[in-house]
């Protein structure tokens, strides 16, 4: 069974580029381009899905080639890697209908931007990459993947906008990308291995103060990715931008590649020298500030965008814990902000599509007008914002108790901070939903019905957004057992460097 | 064992590299930028030779001793993020070129928006502008406020009178619907 599952494990990378290369390939054939498309993310779902019941029993290893371990490159799909595989594999597809229920309602459907769906597809196997790479390296090619298709997706269309966006956007990732080879280089002359499990038994061995140096240097590159406070401001100014399905996508997925970098490599590799005291306060200065720059904002897209880069900071909280407790609690969140931060960024798309603009300030009497579009984004914004029984709430209270156990006056800076965060963010996207569905109509708004097309993508990730809320249980379990493996590096080593696959 | 010491010659070349990669990327121009990217991931693609340790023979079996080859690891390394560098290079200088094209310039630009919100936050001003922030005399609080400390700041006085405009707008619109 075991060794079976074990051959899933390239999938979710090679399924998506193989079929970018053949949608390339048919860029006269857009049908075709759509249905293979569609099919190979939701056979990549499906492949989660499998890898997510399997991984449960033990972690899945492949040597490829089968070059053993510290040789060769192993990809390892562990608890935490399901679990980040089957959500954002389930993003992405409802993402791509969302596209392209929008190509068909713009009446595009016939000649789409034919390298939508190839670099998009790059992008789905850059994420994955990322998540079943076990070795740095092949992280570092994850990395490269994905954010070489975001440039190409965030500059869609080549406008004045988008290209200065763009420009900010691609400058600040190669930066990261260039700290993150430099920490590669340091990291194999320091230790003469970049196999995660490997570096996990030497890297104790060698100068602390070179293990210091390789540390900080992966957590810089990580958090820029993950827009950790001092090094977020590149993120509310670039995402917005982008068109509504490409920011949900990268809302989604790209900074949680990030916050799951930081987590496996603080857990795995820098069990001694933690900076959990440096983490706490940058997660604190994440929240608070991120939402401040939230409440200020009067585009919707910009606030949401701001709400994003505080609501990472719950995420590195959870991490700098190093609890069982705390770690499960920043696994779950990371699942729930995925999802909801996905679904408001789509509503989002819709509202610009009903009332013509995302400006808080021209928006209005949408509630009236489109009732529907009111409830998608009702209940997300309250899930983000923590309101009870939604899976927001819960994963803030996993995490708030996690804090309160570890019992040391800077948790508890932390606990209020992320409280004071959950009221703000709750302002911010009230005041969004003031301005947007209950103020007065400013302009008059186009007598449109919003396509179904469009709607239903919205739907399917508002219907998991609130099933995350029903099976929160067995999410919450599985995220513990996660949890159980992160805190235990030698399970994941024995696994690696010892298996019998 | 490997002979791990590094090549002096090397040591120097990666120094100057970054150096001027660093220089460059912080100019606003994206041509530079790019030149210095250029630089900067030379410098460190030559780190990762340093990391390989002294050269040796090449590593193919028969080829002398073990102990006498290359580390062929950082090579392959090496190998890709060449590649990947040079696809990057392509990009922005694609972007470069667009964004000539467009403003006949390639300076990065700053956010707009961020400007506009930087300037309402110095003037304590709302964010948005509501009928709860309107007074009876159809200006805002807030902006009635602002206007009274910039008195001694002539070059703001435009920016009040006009965001006063708005207020009234807004007001009207907020006593249509009562």
């Amino acid at each position: 069974m075991n060794i079976d599952a074990a051959y899933l494990v390239p999938l979710p990378v090679v399924i998506p580029l193989v079929t970018a290369g053949l949608t390339l390939a048919l860029w006269r054939v857009p049908k075709l381009q759509r249905l293979f498309a569609v099919a190979a993310l939701a056979l990549m779902v499906v492949v989660g899905a499998t890898l997510l019941v399997a991984a449960d029993s033990g972690a899945l290893v492949m040597h490829l080639g089968g070059w053993d371990a510290p040789l060769g490159i192993s990809l390892v799909v562990d608890r935490l890697s399901a679990l980040m595989l089957t959500v954002s594999a389930f993003v992405l597809l409802c993402v791509l209908l969302y596209s392209l229920g929008q190509d068909i309602a713009d009446g595009a459907a016939e000649a789409p931007v034919t390298i939508y769906y190839p670099t998009y597809l790059i992008l789905a196997a850059g994420v994955s990459n990322a998540f079943i790479a076990g070795d740095l390296f092949n992280l570092y090619v994850g990395f490269e993947i994905l954010l070489a298709a975001s440039y190409v997706l965030l500059t869609l269309g080549g406008t004045g906008e988008r290209i200065r966006a763009g420009a900010i956007y691609v400058v600040v990732a190669l930066v990261s990308s260039v700290i993150f080879l430099t920490g590669l280089a340091v990291t194999y002359a320091a230790t003469g291995t970049i196999n995660l499990a490997h570096l996990a038994q030497r890297l104790p061995e060698i100068d602390p103060g070179v293990s210091l140096a390789i540390q900080v240097l992966l957590l810089l590159a990580f958090g820029i990715k993950a827009a950790i406070f001092p090094l977020s401001a590149w993120l509310p100014d670039s995402y917005p931008t982008a068109p509504a399905p490409v920011t949900a996508v990268f809302a989604g997925l790209l900074t949680k590649v990030g916050v799951y970098a930081i987590m496996r490599t603080q857990t795995l590799l820098f069990t001694e020298t933690r900076l959990d005291n440096l983490l706490m306060i940058l997660a604190l200065a994440t929240m608070i500030l991120g939402i401040l720059g939230a409440v200020a904002q009067s585009d919707i897209k910009r606030l949401l965008s701001f709400t994003l880069v505080s609501h990472i900071g719950y995420m590195v909280f959870g991490i700098a814990l190093s609890t069982r407790t705390g770690m499960a609690g920043a696994v779950f969140y990371i699942i729930h902000h995925i999802m909801v931060q996905t679904t408001l960024f789509l509503v989002v798309g819709l509202i610009e599509r009903r009332g013509g603009t995302t400006n808080l300030d021209r928006l209005g009497g949408l509630a009236k007008a489109s009732p529907g579009l009111a409830i998608l984004f009702f209940i997300p914004a309250m899930s983000l914002a923590g309101i009870p029984p939604l899976s927001g709430f819960l994963g803030k209270l996993g995490l708030l108790q996690a804090g309160v156990q570890f019992d040391e006056p800077l948790t508890w800076v932390l606990v209020a901070g992320a409280i004071v965060t959950s009221l703000l963010t709750l302002y911010a996207v009230v005041k969004a939903w003031n301005k947007a569905f209950w103020q007065a109509p400013t302009i008059e708004l186009p007598q449109e019905r919003l396509p179904r097309t469009m709607v239903f993508p919205t739907g399917m990730m508002l219907v998991a957004v609130l099933g995350l809320t029903f099976v929160a249980g067995p999410v919450y379990g599985y995220a513990t057992r996660a949890a159980d493996e992160l805190m235990d590096p030698s399970v994941y080593i024995t696994n690696v460097l010892g298996g019998t696959s | 064992m490997i002979d791990t010491a590094p090549s002096i010659v090397l040591v120097i070349a990666v120094g100057a590299f970054v150096i001027s990669g660093v220089y460059l990327m912080l100019e606003r121009s994206l041509t530079r930028i790019l030149l210095g990217f250029i630089l900067l991931g030379n410098g460190v693609n030559l780190m990762f030779l340093i990391a390989a340790g002294r050269a040796g023979n090449a590593p193919l079996i028969g080829n002398g001793e073990e102990s006498g080859w290359t580390d062929p690891l950082p090579q392959a390394m090496v190998l890709t993020a060449i590649v990947i560098t040079l696809g990057l290079v392509g990009f922005v200088g694609a972007m470069a070129y667009r964004s000539w094209q467009l403003n006949g310039h390639d300076e990065v630009q700053d956010d707009l928006e961020d400007r506009r919100i930087a300037r309402l936050a110095a003037k304590n001003a709302p964010a948005v502008f509501d009928v709860d922030t309107d007074t009876s005399d159809a200006t805002p609080l807030d902006d009635q406020a602002a206007g009274v400390r910039d008195e001694t700041e002539d070059d703001s006085e435009e920016e009040t009178e006009s965001r006063n405009g708005h207020g009234v707008d807004d007001a009207q619109r907020g006593g249509d619907q009562r």
